[in-house]
């Protein structure tokens, strides 16, 4: 799931100011299940909006407020077509995907971000999202026991600890467990150490220039079982 | 056929002894230059660090150069940190046309324990893969597979710590820097003796010399502040306490003190192949420490 957080209020309120009429646009996917951008997001967001224009005294936005299923897909997209003939902007409370899906869609009307995306990860308890793919598109996960390198070590090295971890945790953060050290034992309890003997080179960044993109060949799912 | 003054003495049977010397932050580079004259004939090579501490400084490659004009054998150290690996073999190349050979491959601290924390944090490669990228420039090719103009060699080190609070994963890293092509290894900072004995016994399997880090304290305010904040570094608390046993303003002779008995017993009991001694900001007492160690280097 993609992880993000809402922007402050006044950097939200900075972005909207040169628009009269404003729809507030949430996303019924990761951002609802992350608490920064769904149906209750763009309530609480609207009311907050209007409160301090109302606090303000000389500013005279008017909001609208509509949450899809997914900024992302195109089909959903189109339920936008009505709303937006009227307003000015679009506050999108999407992803960076949905933000931009949502410019490429409709190239006339301007579209500011109201969260920051920040990783894809999962939910580790009320309140908390952990970090755990880097979506590098060359997964080695079989390599280290399930438990992503890339993403977890500071450094993303692939060949094992550096010398900074003390007491299983990270030197660039004494609360963040060392990766390797995770590798390490649970590579030990799968009785797997020598993948840790493996000598692993250099990534391939160019395997996924950016930006990246997926083509699929359809596949029709069994046609290889006679 | 050695490529380097040390690369000689790292094949002959002769104690090895090595020290480093942290360049400035900024152009007034006198101190660096006092530091190179003092140890220089002291010592079979000078390393200079590379942003130690992940603290933007004067470069490691710009140190090295001064080593040679003063006279001395210096050991570049490399991390990964900032550079590609355009850029790492790039300066490689450089080093070897100024006659500096001897690099000591590190995969470098985090970006966040040094003083530019919103930096791009590079490491396109680590360690284990600089030692193999530099092998690759020995064969004749560039990482990208093209020919090079001219053959650069090199006397490759590298590091490992022998006082990791878990050891094992720390083993496995230092087994692949050996067959990645390490001739050479300075340790982090060793405060037991036992701790050494245990890894020497482990270590003399393999053809390479093992040079046991010794850091030099000047407070037990220091050590302190090293274990809450050097990545990896753990002084003992036995060690802490002899410090802050001495009254204020003799925690450098103490200091100095701690680290010749270490090498003294280093030595007695044969326990490495030599020492590499790391003042941390204080290079001016290595001499003294050497003495007071009754080491002397006979440089060529």
């Amino acid at each position: 799931m993609i992880i993000a957080e809402q922007k402050p209020l006044q950097e939200i309120r900075r972005m909207i100011s040169p628009y009269e009429s404003v729809l507030i646009v949430g996303c019924g996917t990761c951002m609802t299940v992350c608490d920064a951008g769904g149906e209750r997001e763009v309530a609480f967001l609207h009311n907050a909006l209007r409160m301090a224009q109302a606090k303000g005294g000389n500013e005279t936005h008017h909001f609208l407020e509509f949450t899809l299923k997914r900024q992302c897909e195109p089909e959903f997209l189109e339920m936008l077509v009505d709303k937006i003939s009227d307003v000015d902007a679009i506050l999108s409370l999407g992803c960076g995907i949905g933000v931009q899906a949502i410019a490429e869609r409709f190239p006339d009307t301007p579209v500011v971000p109201g969260v920051n995306t920040s990783f894809m990860g999962i939910s580790r308890e009320q309140g908390v999202w952990d970090e755990r793919c880097a979506a590098c598109g060359d997964c080695r996960l079989e390599d280290t026991a399930g438990i992503c390198p890339i993403t977890r070590c500071t450094k993303g090295i692939l060949n094992g600890p550096c010398a900074g971890t003390k007491n299983g945790k990270c030197e660039a953060n004494k609360d963040m467990d060392c990766a390797w050290v995770l590798i390490y034992k649970r590579l030990e309890r799968l009785g797997q150490l020598e993948k840790m003997r493996r000598y692993y080179p250099m990534r391939n960044f160019r395997a996924v220039p950016r930006p990246k993109r997926l083509v699929k060949t359809p596949v029709v799912l069994g046609e290889d079982n006679g | 056929m050695a490529n380097s003054l040390f690369e000689e003495k790292l094949n002959s049977d002769e104690f090895l002894v090595t020290t480093e010397v942290g360049p400035p932050k900024g152009v007034e580079v006198s101190e660096m230059i006092h530091h190179i004259d003092i140890l220089k004939d002291k010592v079979d090579a000078i390393n200079v660090t590379d942003h130690q501490s992940s603290v933007m400084r004067f470069p490691s490659l710009g140190g090295c150069l001064l080593v040679k004009e003063l006279g001395g054998e210096p050991i570049l150290q490399m991390t990964c940190r900032d550079r590609n690996r355009l850029a790492l073999q790039a300066d490689l190349l450089l080093a070897y046309s100024r006659s500096i050979v001897n690099v000591l491959c590190l995969t470098g601290d985090s970006i966040d324990v040094g003083d530019h924390k919103d930096a791009k944090p590079v490491f396109d490669s680590d360690s284990i893969q600089l030692l193999k990228m530099i092998r690759t420039m020995e064969s004749g090719k560039d990482v990208g597979g093209n020919d090079l103009k001219g053959v650069p060699k090199f006397c490759l080190g590298a590091s490992v710590h022998p006082e990791a609070d878990f050891i094992e994963p720390q083993l496995i890293k230092f087994e692949k820097k050996v067959a990645a092509g390490a001739q050479f290894f300075q340790t982090q900072g060793i405060f037991e003796v036992a701790s050494l004995r245990r890894f020497m016994q482990y270590a003399s399997q393999f053809d390479i010399k093992i040079l046991a880090g010794i850091i030099v304290l000047a407070s037990a305010r220091m050590a302190k502040y090293m274990n809450d904040n050097v990545p990896g570094i753990i002084v003992p608390q036995t060690i802490i306490d002899e410090l802050a046993s001495v009254e204020k303003g003799k925690g450098r002779q103490k200091g100095i003190e701690i680290a010749a008995r270490l090498i003294k017993t280093i030595r007695e009991e044969n326990l490495s192949h030599g020492i590499h001694i790391m003042a941390v900001g204080n290079e001016s007492v290595v001499p003294d420490i050497l003495e007071a160690a009754e080491v002397e280097v006979a440089r060529h």
